[in-house]
């Protein structure tokens, strides 16, 4: 069973093989992403986190899960060397994190409830389960960050996360915490692959910050991968990245 | 375990690169358009030293000189340490780095579509987000 919804502003595709999945199960994992949506959005005011950012709420008043992203992202901070950011202009702006850590989330939700075979993908930020419809490892394509309807490299994973932060977007949402002002513009997208996907997606958020540093910080992260495409349509890979690679 | 298993790596490759010369494929930070060889490395895990600090020769590494000291500490290597390194902007060092692989490049080329999943950056804009935003309020 496969369904998709539009929530925190990107569309969330929650596909389930085990014949036992019912509509109440995946509307369950939407209600999730909803309940984060609430507590997270920047674009909601009434979100604890515009609260924070309007001083309406101290930390101390931040319900758990909040606190737990705040912490989190300071791990980051300080395991990226400063990078990974998420305080800008003195607001704070979690997106960079709390995307993986929901599909994270959601994906352990499926597997409480004794799912084995299935995916979460929310923006193109996934987790992935056992194995698909046709009994093979999910396979993931990566998009060309010039031209969003080509995919320009295949994976295939064995119950792994992947995460791609680019800058093929309106709107930077990502830049050099150590040089505020400088747009980044070596590279256009860097794709992750590890253990979760809460891990791939703030290892690349950050890895994405250094440029074409990035896939360096990658390669000396033990059981992580990844592939940097810089703005010249280059792409490099760290050195474990092949065994992933399959030629569709 | 790793960490000693690179450590050997990197010593066992600046051999190489003192005895053969430099290797002609290089992962440049430009585009080449071109891509290059990826370099397969050997390795020796059943190597044992006696302990100590070793220095190794300085070796011509096509950019520059490098010369790397080995810390050797029950039989095992513990630590392998950059003393001179090349100062080309485009290989800049960074502290603690202990090991500066070359990592294989190429040119995108587009592949099947044929897949489960599509992994890519959001295409979404304050727009878009503010215009679903109202869309969803109304769909309530």
């Amino acid at each position: 069973m496969k369904r998709t919804r539009l929530l925190m502003g990107m569309p969330i595709t929650i596909e389930v093989v085990d014949v036992k999945v019912t509509e109440s199960d995946i509307a369950g994992i939407f209600d999730y992403f909803a309940s984060v949506d609430r507590m997270f959005s920047t674009y909601k005011k009434e979100s604890e986190i515009s609260r924070f950012n309007a001083g309406e709420l101290t930390k101390k008043q931040l319900s758990t899960d909040v606190r737990q992203i705040l912490q989190l992202a300071d791990d980051t901070r300080r395991e990226s060397n400063g990078y990974f950011n998420i305080a800008h202009n003195g607001q704070i702006d979690p997106s960079g994190i709390v995307k993986g850590w929901a599909i994270y989330n959601a994906a352990g939700l499926l597997k409480e409830h004794g799912f084995h075979n299935f995916y979460v993908d929310a923006g193109g930020d996934v987790q992935v389960s056992g194995k698909n419809e046709n009994g093979t490892y999910w396979t993931i394509g990566i998009r060309n960050p010039f031209k969003r309807e080509e995919i320009v490299k295949v994976v295939r994973l064995d119950n792994k996360g992947i995460a791609t932060s680019g800058l093929y977007v309106r709107g930077q949402h990502i830049y050099n915490p150590h040089k505020p002002n400088d747009p980044i513009t070596a590279i256009s997208s860097m794709t992750v692959i590890g253990p979760t996907v809460y891990d791939a997606d703030r290892f690349a958020t950050a890895a994405f910050a250094m440029g074409e540093k990035g896939i360096q910080f990658i390669e000396k992260l033990p059981g992580y991968d990844g592939y940097m495409i810089d703005s010249n349509g280059i792409a490099t890979m760290t050195s474990r990245f092949g065994r992933f690679v399959i030629n569709v | 375990m790793k960490k000693i298993l690179i450590s050997v790596v990197t010593i066992v490759v600046f051999a190489l690169y003192a005895v053969f010369g430099r290797n002609s494929s290089q992962a440049s930070s430009t585009a080449t358009g071109k891509p290059s060889s990826s370099n397969t490395y050997a390795t020796n895990t059943s190597i044992a030293y006696k302990d100590g600090s070793y220095p190794g020769s300085a070796a011509d590494a096509f950019y520059g000189t490098i010369q790397v000291r080995a810390t050797v500490l029950n039989g095992k290597i513990t630590d392998v340490q950059f003393l001179q390194y090349p100062n080309d902007s485009s290989h800049s060092v960074e502290v603690n780095q202990s090991a500066m692989p070359v990592l294989k490049q190429e040119a995108i080329q587009a592949q099947s579509a044929n897949v489960d999943i599509v992994s890519g950056a959001t295409q979404t804009s304050q727009a878009f987000k503010e215009s679903l935003a109202a869309a969803l309020s109304q769909a309530k």
